[in-house]
């Protein structure tokens, strides 16, 4: 490894921009003649809207334009759509209710987008919006999917009965049952995973300019994937050919599933932007941000474990009911599916699983991927469900896990996925190691003698990243493939800029993708520039979302530096006179192995763009394009052991230690990893005892701002102990897993398993706030 | 409307703004100093702190037409020229941001908390201490560590002064 190569930890390239203020967001933007849109949204949860008067704001300071989902409509654009058909087990298509970017006659959820505004300014605009005057007729409202399935519930939309979107299932029913029927031991156990906010501090913003001269647009956007954003709105939304529609999204603030969609504001900023002759410009305030971003979970389970006399697995059966609010977002359907359902298996030999999923409409904020995406519901059914059977079973927790460890690789669940690679013990025994697991019994002694109640958990994760083999995802009902493409263009002078259709929304991609590049061709990352985010200059790309930047986006450019190597070789075998076999490139210079022959790396570069003496017929330049379709998912898994102290008198849950121990295949960049571990685990934790979005039975969200939504502070939080193992991934190039949801994935339960530890209860909600807690104390008091 | 004139970085600034408009806003538009940054309505998440008289504000937290008179650093004017101010090259050197949208108002909050602070920082302090900036990324970990990071480089900095002065 060189000093900048693969496996270096090497300070970011892009931290220069940002630690000067030179960060350049969506919401930074300036363009000539700009101005501002506020959204009116529905004040109710469940209404029809009577009458739209607009006129009164039209007439106030400033404002360019009032317009309203009937023009949109009338301009032909089209609905919002779920690009993933998921059939119910009746093998009926998904129940798709009709999402209008502006609502027409009925709004379904506390901030659904009803009139834009466009004025000189924002307060202008935001003064305008006030005065549009919107008659409704008040509908009642159901937030509870387990209450909007049930007969009589409010009719959400004409297209599904009892708001029911599908009834999927996957794996072998009458085997788990028979496994269950015929168990020495069966856990039962109802899982509730609370619904969440993504919260990237970055509010979505979108900035519409529509060029008359050109019959062009452009768009601005918060985005992860900017090419699906204008695949979409071109070939669903009917804003424009995706020839006359450039879509870049700038410096993203964070996004963690949330930035994945195509929301209703940036297609409608498009069409404002066309309709009133101006660039419209809109940025979210954070309660429209907790309002009308893409939240979040909210499953409701009840699963049954069941063990043969060894304590070993034999079935597992698990029956959810997965929130999806009040419209199918982008990729909702795969969510509590495809990215849930098929990782049941975690890391154990189960011989029979059978999972049934039922998804719902409610009057709440559409629900989609939020970092992790199915794959901490799954894993937070399970972990739970282990650590009660350990306890039921009279077994350590970690006895019953090693027991039922998948050992053998390949393995093949009975839910789809095939496990390529994994050492499940060696992150066990170094995480029981890295928090002296074999100490507890002696610590929590001595916090019994200062009055604390003190408990430590465990949770064993598996994740699907490296999202996904195009054709697999294809048959299961994805309407996108999920490849990543990558150009590689050599300058003359040997500088080089790789074009990826991967977009960092902070993961470093400036840097880690350069440390690819240096570790070929020894060029500085200096001297490498990351080109991403902008759909003029990278042709096609599918984004940043599952872990999927370094499994799938780097093995695309990869591929592309295998092909650049190729040319460089055969011009250096030429221009040297020796074999191509025989060539080598190494720190920046290209030779002939064995011999002292050798040029500097941008000589050959300038040879191919000179072209003076290249191989007969050989055509000029040194600039490659590669399309990577992954061969298979990666699995990355590790253990989490959290250790906590609880205040009996105040219920406030400390957490003394949190230990991660991850097996994430090959690295790149091990500080800009661990950064990525510390963050989701950070997110897990706030899920596990801080975060939690409310609705009251009317539909009003009352989480809405960070003066209820309960964000983690640093203050909530300790130092992590991380480290990682390698099992390489034999399904991609790199040998790469994937680090970016796993923090988040397996820490909700490893903090639950803990406070259930320390209290000596069954199970506690999420999240486990001090009034929480405290309550569990004292109904166990009595 | 309101006229306000201020020092920005070192410059002297002056406009005519709406009575509402917010130091934050003011910076942003009227300055384009667009480092400061907007991330919440409730003066919750720090993303916008700039110094106002040497003090770490919330920029969101006071009128433009308040801080006529005043003295502001915005994170574009920490740096000395070239030179990294120390906690934003600790920032750097400790991998304590990823998006960088909140980066900006950590920093200037953790300038003032080490200038608060001349006898150092413990980590319990520091996370009290930046109760007031949120971020989503980084989990804190790594922000914690370059501000102790920051704090002893800068005690040094200034005991090596101090000797040379001697």
């Amino acid at each position: 490894m060189g000093i900048e190569g693969v496996g270096a930890r090497v300070a970011r390239k892009e931290d220069k921009r940002f630690i000067t203020g030179g960060g350049r967001y969506v919401d930074d933007m300036v363009v000539p003649g700009m101005k501002h849109a506020v959204f009116v949204r529905s004040p109710h949860a469940h209404a029809q809207i009577k009458k739209i008067d607009v006129k009164k704001a039209q007439a106030m300071p400033g404002v360019i334009g009032v317009l309203t989902g009937k023009e949109l409509k009338a301009d032909g654009i089209g609905n919002l759509i779920c690009g993933w058909m998921i059939h119910s087990k009746d093998g009926s298509p998904m129940k798709m209710g009709a999402w209008s970017p502006l609502a027409v006659d009925k709004v379904r959820y506390v901030g659904d987008a009803v009139v834009i505004v466009v004025a000189d300014t924002k307060g202008q605009a935001r003064d305008a919006a006030e005065a549009v005057e919107i008659t409704y007729k008040e509908l009642k409202a159901v937030v509870d999917a387990t209450k909007a399935i049930q007969a009589g519930a409010p009719q959400i939309h004409a297209e599904s009965d009892n708001n029911l979107i599908f009834d999927w299932e996957i794996g072998d029913g009458k085997a788990t049952d028979a496994a269950i029927k015929s168990a020495a031991h069966v856990t039962r156990m109802k899982i509730v995973n609370n619904r969440l906010v993504p919260n990237a501090m970055e509010p979505r913003a979108a900035l519409g300019h529509y060029d008359k001269a050109e019959d062009h647009y452009t768009c601005w956007t918060t985005s992860q994937n900017p090419h699906v954003a204008r695949l979409v709105m071109s070939a669903f939304y009917n804003v424009a050919p995706e020839n006359k529609l450039r879509v870049i999204a700038p410096d993203v603030g964070g996004g963690f599933g949330s930035k994945i969609y195509i929301y209703p504001e940036e297609i409608v900023c498009l069409w404002a932007s066309k309709k009133t002759g101006v660039p419209v410009k809109w940025v979210a305030d954070r309660t429209e941000s907790f309002l009308s971003d893409a939240h979040g979970r909210d499953h409701v389970s009840t699963v049954e474990m069941a063990f043969d006399k060894d304590n070993r697995i034999t079935g597992l059966k698990v029956d959810t009911i997965a929130n999806l609010g009040a419209y199918m977002s982008l990729f909702s359907s795969c969510v509590p599916t495809y990215l849930y359902a098929t990782l049941l298996s975690g890391q154990y030999n189960i011989p029979a699983i059978h999972a049934n999923v039922r998804t719902v409409y409610t009057n709440t904020a559409p629900v989609d991927a939020y970092r992790g995406a199915g794959r901490p519901e799954a894993t937070y059914l399970l972990e739970r469900t282990m650590e009660t059977a350990a306890r039921e079973l009279g077994v350590s927790p970690a006895e019953l896990r090693r027991r039922n460890f998948i050992t053998s690789f390949p393995h093949q669940t009975p839910v789809i996925m095939n496990y390529d690679a994994g050492d499940y013990n060696a992150s066990l025994d170094a995480a029981m190691k890295a928090s002296d697991y074999a100490g507890f019994t002696r610590r929590k002694a001595d916090a019994a003698k200062r009055g604390k109640l003190r408990g430590i958990g465990m949770s064993c994760y598996i994740e699907a990243c490296g999202i996904a083999p195009s054709a697999a995802v294809g048959s299961l009902g994805a309407g996108v493939g999920l490849w990543e493409s990558a150009e590689v263009r050599v300058n003359a002078v040997g500088t080089i800029e790789v074009l990826t259709g991967s977009h960092s929304h902070g993961q470093g991609h400036e840097t880690t993708f350069a440390q690819l590049v240096n570790q070929r061709f020894g060029v500085p990352i200096d001297s490498v520039s990351i080109v991403h985010g902008d759909t003029d200059k990278v042709q096609m790309g599918m984004g940043t979302y599952g872990s999927r930047s370094g499994a799938v986006g780097m093995s695309a450019i990869a591929k592309a530096l295998d092909k650049v190597e190729a040319k460089a070789k055969k011009i250096a075998a030429h221009l040297l006179e020796a074999d191509e076999g025989d060539i080598v490139i190494e720190n920046g210079e290209v030779k002939v192995a064995g011999t002292d022959k050798s040029l500097p790396w941008f000589q050959v570069a300038l040879a191919a763009y000179t072209a003076h003496n290249l191989p007969a017929g050989m055509e000029p330049g040194l600039k490659e394009t590669a399309f990577y379709d992954p061969a298979n998912f990666t699995f990355p898994a590790g253990c989490y052991i959290s250790e906590v102290e609880i205040d009996p008198e105040t219920g406030v849950t400390d957490i003394i230690q949190f230990v991660a121990a991850d097996d994430f295949g090959n690295i790149i960049n091990p500080m800009i990893v661990e950064g990525q571990v510390h963050g989701g685990i950070a997110q897990g934790i706030g899920q596990a005892l801080l975060e939690g979005a409310h609705y009251d039975g009317s539909g009003q969200l009352l989480t809405a701002s960070y003066m209820d939504y309960t964000m983690p502070r640093a203050g909530d939080l300790p130092s992590f102990k991380v480290s990682t193992s390698n099992t390489p991934c034999p399904s991609n190039p790199l040998g790469i897993k994937g680090c970016g949801e796993a923090g988040a994935i397996g820490s909700p339960p490893a903090i639950i398993n803990a406070i259930t530890d320390a209290l000596g209860v069954v199970d506690i909600a999420m999240p486990a706030s001090p009034s929480t807690v405290w309550s569990a104390i004292r109904a166990k008091k009595h | 409307m309101s006229d306000v004139s201020l020092t920005v970085n070192g410059k002297r600034v002056s406009g005519s703004v709406e009575d509402r408009t917010l130091l934050v806003h003011f910076l942003r538009e009227n300055l384009g100093l667009t480092g400061t940054h907007v991330g919440c309505d409730t003066s919750q998440c720090g993303t916008c702190v700039v110094h106002v008289d040497g003090r770490a504000v919330k920029s969101c937290t006071m009128l433009a037409a308040q801080a006529s008179g005043s003295t502001i650093v915005t994170i574009e004017g920490l740096a000395n020229g070239a030179e990294l101010h120390p906690v934003q090259a600790a920032f750097k050197e400790h991998h304590g941001l990823q998006c960088g949208f909140c980066t900006p108002g950590m920093i200037m909050a953790a300038t003032d908390m080490i200038a608060r602070h001349p006898q150092g920082l413990d980590e319990a302090t520091v996370r009290a201490e930046l109760d007031g900036n949120i971020c989503r990324c980084t989990g804190y970990h790594n922000i914690v560590k370059a501000i102790l990071a920051a704090s002893q480089a800068m005690s040094k900095g200034a005991k090596g002064k101090a000797k040379q002065a001697a």
